[in-house]
């Protein structure tokens, strides 16, 4: 069995209660970092533990926290980024709902380590019963001396609220959520400045997503060389995978960080293979901003090494083979799944959330969706797959944020690696509205095709 | 769109007022603009949608224009400019829902409720509408309903319907 470092204790009854989470170990990260570290001995060892961002883009976390500028007299804030809305992921969810001291837990051992005396938890407004879930969470917390005025008698002094977002995916973008919780439009900022050094107010700020502020606890508890002998390379530690799609087993694992694709998919302890006895047709395997792979491309890299679930070795191949591990939202397509109405399907989500602010991914996500909305349909032409590349570059890196970047991949990587099943759609333009073009070349490798 | 027609005189009673109270000191001072999301989910709760008076007050309570309320109110999906239902099923239609059957499901709202996405039934009970990916894909298809946004796991066709008549019941 994988080592659990985030989900130990999920199956506990009222694992969610502090008094049930302190049985189970709770609460020492807070008590051995403010009592027997100083902030920057926590910072050194997040950094000794090669901890990496979980939200998407995998930054060194502890070197986001050295960056966080100190000037005199000035506030600085930590904001935790709970807006979880790449779709495909669903694993902070799952741990706030079940573990929301963990969280807690996290979140006062990196105000700390930061220097924060006030924090945020930015959490997506549908979330609303894990909004009072960790409301209640922080009360317990306060009642118990670890959150309020002088924690542990150490003289170190935090408030910790909770902030519902509005519904809009590009609060996740850690400038938008800022301003959004500045009580504004979702509008992402211009970088530089970095929120390091102007983020919320204009103060230095850290904006981390949940699962990494979760993970400091293990961390500290385990120790940093503990954690990084974990996983492979510059992958260390453990992951939440979200998995969903058509598989036997949907839901969160946490895994090892280097486990093999294939071995995700189909063992018993993770996805339990492809629901109602399919094959393997396609996987997005890092949240649908990342490019989509075909079985064979997923389960080995061009060279033909086995694909692990690591940064790197999801990356191997650059976008020509490869993908990204991103936030860990792995959905998989079985041979029923129709490439091109999920690239529609995704390109209308991109679409409608796009804020409007830069006109490349304004129009040029609306003009993506208008094309493969004809081409589903059956009314497409056989030059538009170049017409989508084309549309698609000229939003690549022309915009403020990088959901321009998030809405181009998927659209690019599609028409990459399952041209012949778009030219399919436009050549049976009619049999494409009833029937299904099925796997093709793409086989899952495991079962040859007859 | 805001909705300028339909405009109720709306009264703010004092408890929700103290709940203003309480957010505003979650932020630092001069930040009060801060609690706007979370003040209009609470006027949403009780009064179903955000009307122009209502915004209006919310403006003149935070000393900001009522525009800076507008532009934010317009901005964010979960916001209701127009009344709805009083129950608003909302289905996620996202890539990995609809794998599992999302479109299907929004077919079957529509003919069971007999009405359009976003549109009322006649007792005013139901509106349905697709949204975006809410984070909830391991366990399509799913769909939420506010204010308290309870959700609905796994759904199939008798699922909804059940749940249709439950909340019909309930009234
Ligand atoms: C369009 C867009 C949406 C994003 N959505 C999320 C999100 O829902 N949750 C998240 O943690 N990060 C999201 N991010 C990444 C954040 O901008 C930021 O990198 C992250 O919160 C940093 O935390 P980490 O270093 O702990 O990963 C998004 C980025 C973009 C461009």
């Amino acid at each position: 069995m994988a080592r659990k470092l985030l989900l130990e204790h999920i199956n506990v009854p009222q694992i969610n209660t502090l008094a049930v989470y302190r049985e189970k170990g709770g609460y020492r990260a807070v008590e051995k970092a403010i009592k027997n570290m100083s902030p920057e001995d926590v910072v050194e060892e997040v950094k000794k533990s090669g901890l990496r961002g979980r939200g998407g883009a995998g930054f060194p976390t502890g070197m986001k926290w050295s960056f966080l500028a100190k000037p005199e007299g000035v506030p600085r804030y930590l904001v935790c980024n709970a807006d979880e809305s790449e779709p495909g992921t669903f694993k902070d969810r799952y741990l706030m709902t079940h573990i929301p001291h963990a969280l807690i837990e996290g979140m006062i051992v990196s105000s700390y380590a930061l220097g924060a005396k006030t924090s945020y938890i930015y959490v997506r407004g549908e979330m609303m019963p894990q909004i009072r879930i960790l409301e209640r969470a922080i009360e317990e917390a306060k009642a118990a001396g670890f959150l309020g005025k002088n924690i542990l008698g150490s003289g170190y002094d935090l408030e910790l609220y909770v902030q519902p977002g509005g519904g809009a995916y590009i609060c996740g973008e850690e400038t938008a959520l800022l301003e959004s919780l500045e009580g504004k439009r979702g509008n992402p900022r211009i970088k530089p400045p970095f929120p390091a050094i102007a983020g919320l107010y204009n103060c230095p700020t850290v904006v981390n997503n949940v699962e990494s502020i979760a993970a400091v606890v293990p961390i500290l508890n385990i120790g940093a060389e503990e954690y990084a002998k974990i996983g492979i390379e510059r992958s260390t530690g453990t992951k939440l995978i979200s998995a969903s799609g058509n598989i036997n087993k949907p839901g969160v694992y946490e895994i090892e960080l280097g486990v093999p694709v294939e071995e995700f998919i189909y063992s018993d302890e993770y996805c339990g293979g492809i629901a109602n006895g399919k094959r393997l047709k396609a996987v997005v395997a890092g949240g649908s901003s990342v490019p989509i792979l075909p079985a064979n491309l997923i389960l080995k890299t061009a060279k033909g090494d086995n694909r692990l679930m690591t940064y790197e070795s999801l990356a191997d191949g650059g976008f020509a083979t490869g993908t990204m591990l991103g936030s860990g939202g792995f959905v998989v397509f079985d041979e029923d799944q129709c490439i091109v109405r999920n690239t529609w399907n995704f390109t209308r989500f991109y679409h409608h959330e796009s804020c409007g602010q830069c006109s490349p991914c304004r129009e040029g996500t609306g003009w993506m969706e208008k094309v493969l909305h004809r081409l589903e349909h059956g009314h497409g032409n056989l030059s538009d797959m170049d017409l989508l590349v084309d549309v698609s570059k000229k939003i690549e890196g022309n915009t403020i944020c990088p959901l321009g970047d998030a809405a181009a991949w998927p659209v690019a990587s599609a028409i990459r690696h399952f041209r012949d099943e778009f030219e399919w759609h436009v050549t049976h333009g009619e049999e494409s509205q009833t029937g299904n073009y099925g796997l093709a070349h793409y086989a899952d490798p495991l079962e040859p095709v007859i | 769109m805001l909705s300028v027609k339909k405009n109720e005189p709306v009264e703010f009673q004092e408890d929700l007022i103290s709940k203003f109270d309480e957010l505003v000191k979650r932020y630092p001072e001069g930040r009060q603009k801060s609690a706007l999301l979370p003040m209009l989910h609470l006027v949403q709760a009780q009064f179903g949608w955000l009307s122009v008076t209502a915004m209006d007050k919310v403006a003149s309570y935070l000393k900001i224009e009522p525009i800076e309320v507008y532009e934010v109110a317009t901005f964010y999906t979960m916001f209701f400019l127009q009344p709805r239902g009083k129950y608003v099923l909302e289905v996620c239609r996202t890539g990995p829902c609809c794998l599992v059957g999302a479109e299907r499901i929004m077919k079957h709202i529509e003919n069971r409720l007999g009405v359009k996405e976003n549109e009322v039934t006649p007792d005013g009970l139901f509106s349905w509408r697709g949204i975006e990916c809410v984070a909830a894909c391991g366990m399509g298809p799913v769909l939420q309903i506010g204010p308290e946004y309870t959700y609905h796991e796994h759904l199939t066709e008798e699922g909804v319907d059940q749940l249709v008549e439950s909340l019909r019941n309930k009234g």
